[in-house]
């Protein structure tokens, strides 16, 4: 029991000096997940309205899937990126694989059926009259789907916080592709599952505080866009 | 040439005829309203004009140009239009951009939206709401901002869907009023549907009645009212008596009308032996307590039978033989100490009998 109080102080400590490895870690993974969001919404973004603005067959069927894949693990994911990335892989002459990039790829494939989903479903919340009414009024498709997006802002930047916030806290993906290179692909996650095993407490901890004070800022801004 | 022309224009939900073959004609300039009850049509129809869907059949000309399904003319003709719908929506932003959407949408320089923004404003009197959130405001304040969108773009034509429906007085005298001037002053084509016939009779200056899909009568207002082509048409555009008759003589463009109970003269064209119906407006009936006092023509003896106040009006029904339902002032009433079972006289003019031909 003392071994976990003196282990929480010193994490705190590490918190508080503001320990040069820390803000490292978790600058890049900060860093990575904001990437990957990025990427995912503007992803997302163009092919949601596309989704949502037409008629097609199987669109009821697509909006299923990519809601199925919400749930995805990310090991599943990552063994996806790694055979695509790895050497002998149809990408492997890239030779992105165990750096950021790779890490980037992945998460954005992971958060973009949550984006994606959540964008259409941000979409068809807007009353259809409201982007009859801007045609009316002599918008063009372009305009009125702007507009509709426009309308669904609140509900749409919900999705891409749910995005981040999946993004930052997976470590099965970014350990398998990025490889936890210290100081190159060691993340807040993939940090905290090595240090533990090795028996490095107290940075295990000041990361994993980090990480559940990361959790509670975006709740409380989901929980602030929800009331809007 | 006419701004907008309609052929044959028919409109299918999942394959029933909403409209049928509408072949409508509106001059530039002209105010035109479509009255019908609920489920007419009118909706529909104000839709395909203003080119938001598309016909299942038929051809739709604006200016001119067969606008019926290329959409880059829908779009330029669409342009040149405005529509304000019967439950206007408003954009999540200030009531000042809402306004001036349209007209960033054309690509207007934002001098020009300022300044077209802030006179519309001024004109349906919502200047100072220009910063307040379009989504709080109420029903009366969202519908002045709905008209100042359509308006702040100079649309040649004007829809306007029950523009006037779910307000109250105040805020429907205050509509009305913007209405007027836009018409008055600026001239702008309107297209209304409203099934508020005074509303019709204020504001336009041609009127069609629809019923079920289909425009049944089109004339001046007073046409409308005073000479219905139906029966159908009568009931809707409020004449309540409608007496079955048959024309037993004719003189001079007099004809005597035989109805259950009693002889009508009219001004009518009608021959001998015609059925017909006999259509007749409750306020054109006079009520008096002695029979020397009307110059009239018809002049029936009877017995009151029912007294609704509808304020400020009386209504009057009389058993004359055959049923008359007039209509009094409650000045007037009272006067005549009108109560239940008394005798009194009921006249009319033989010119404000309208009649048309009965098919049965």
């Amino acid at each position: 029991m003392t071994e976990l109080w003196q282990g929480l102080l010193k994490a705190i400590q590490l918190i508080v000096s503001l320990d040069p490895e820390i803000m490292e870690i978790a600058g890049r993974s900060l860093a990575i997940a904001a990437t990957s969001c990025c990427l995912a919404t503007l992803i997302c973004l163009p092919l949601g309205s596309l989704i949502h603005f037409n008629r097609f067959r199987g669109k009821r069927l697509l909006t299923n899937v990519v809601q199925a894949l919400y749930s995805v693990p990310t090991v599943a994911i990552g063994l996806f990126v790694f055979v695509f990335l790895s050497r002998a892989g149809p990408l492997g002459e890239l030779g992105i694989m165990f750096t950021p990039i790779a890490i980037v790829l992945g998460q954005t494939l992971l958060i973009t059926p949550i984006i994606l989903g959540l964008t259409i479903s941000a979409l068809s919340g807007v009353d259809k009259a409201i982007s009859e009414t801007a045609i009316s009024l002599g918008a063009n498709r372009f305009q009125a789907t702007t507009l509709t997006i426009r309308e669904a802002r609140y509900a749409i930047l919900t999705a891409v916080i749910m995005g981040f916030g999946r993004a930052i806290s997976e470590v099965g993906l970014s350990l398998m592709v990025g490889g936890n290179i210290k100081g190159f692909t060691r993340t807040i996650t993939t940090a905290i599952s090595l240090e533990t095993s090795k028996g490095d407490i107290e940075l295990s901890m000041a990361l994993g505080i980090i990480l559940v004070f990361l959790a509670l800022v975006i709740n409380i801004a989901l929980n602030r866009l929800q009331q809007r | 040439m006419a701004l907008l022309e309609t052929i044959k224009l028919r409109q299918e939900y999942d394959g029933h005829d909403v409209l049928k073959e509408i072949n409508l004609r509106i001059e530039r300039g002209e105010v035109f309203a479509l009255i019908g009850p609920t489920g007419a049509g009118k909706t529909t129809l104000l839709r395909l004009l203003d080119l938001l869907e598309i016909p299942a059949s038929g051809t739709i000309y604006f200016d001119g140009v067969d606008v019926t399904t290329s959409r880059g003319e829908r779009l330029e003709a669409r342009r040149r239009m405005s529509f304000v719908q019967q439950r206007p929506v408003v954009f999540k932003m200030s009531v000042y951009d809402n306004v001036a959407c349209g007209l960033r949408w054309r690509h207007e320089s934002s001098k020009v939206i300022r300044g077209k923004v802030e006179s519309t404003l001024g004109l349906v009197r919502m200047a100072d709401y220009r910063n307040r959130n379009a989504w709080t405001l109420s029903g009366g304040e969202t519908q002045g901002v709905a008209i100042a969108r359509a308006l702040v773009t100079e649309p040649e034509v004007l829809f306007l869907d029950e523009p006037t429906a779910n307000l109250d007085p105040v805020s429907i005298s205050k509509v009305e009023e913007v209405l007027g001037h836009i018409i008055r002053e600026q001239r702008t084509t309107v297209v209304m549907a409203t099934h508020d016939m005074s509303q019709g009779q204020r504001l336009a200056g041609r009127i069609g009645v629809m019923i079920n899909g289909e425009i049944l009568q089109v004339g001046s207002p007073n046409e409308i009212f005073s000479s219905p082509v139906s029966r159908e048409l009568a009931e809707f555009v409020g004449v309540e008596n409608i007496l079955d008759g048959v024309v037993v003589a004719m003189d001079d463009g007099l004809v005597n009308i035989a109805v259950d109970g009693g002889t009508i003269q009219a001004v009518s064209e009608y021959a001998v032996g015609d059925k017909v119906y006999v259509l007749l407006r409750p306020e054109d009936i006079t009520f008096a307590l002695s029979k020397d006092i009307s110059s009239a023509r018809n002049v029936f003896e009877g017995k009151i039978a029912r007294i609704t106040t509808v304020e400020p009006l009386v209504r009057i029904e009389a058993d004359c033989g055959f049923p008359l339902l007039g209509i009094v002032t409650k000045m007037s009433a009272q006067q005549l100490d009108l109560a239940i079972g008394k005798p009194v006289y009921a006249s009319f003019k033989a010119t404000a009998v309208h009649v048309i031909k009965r098919w049965d």
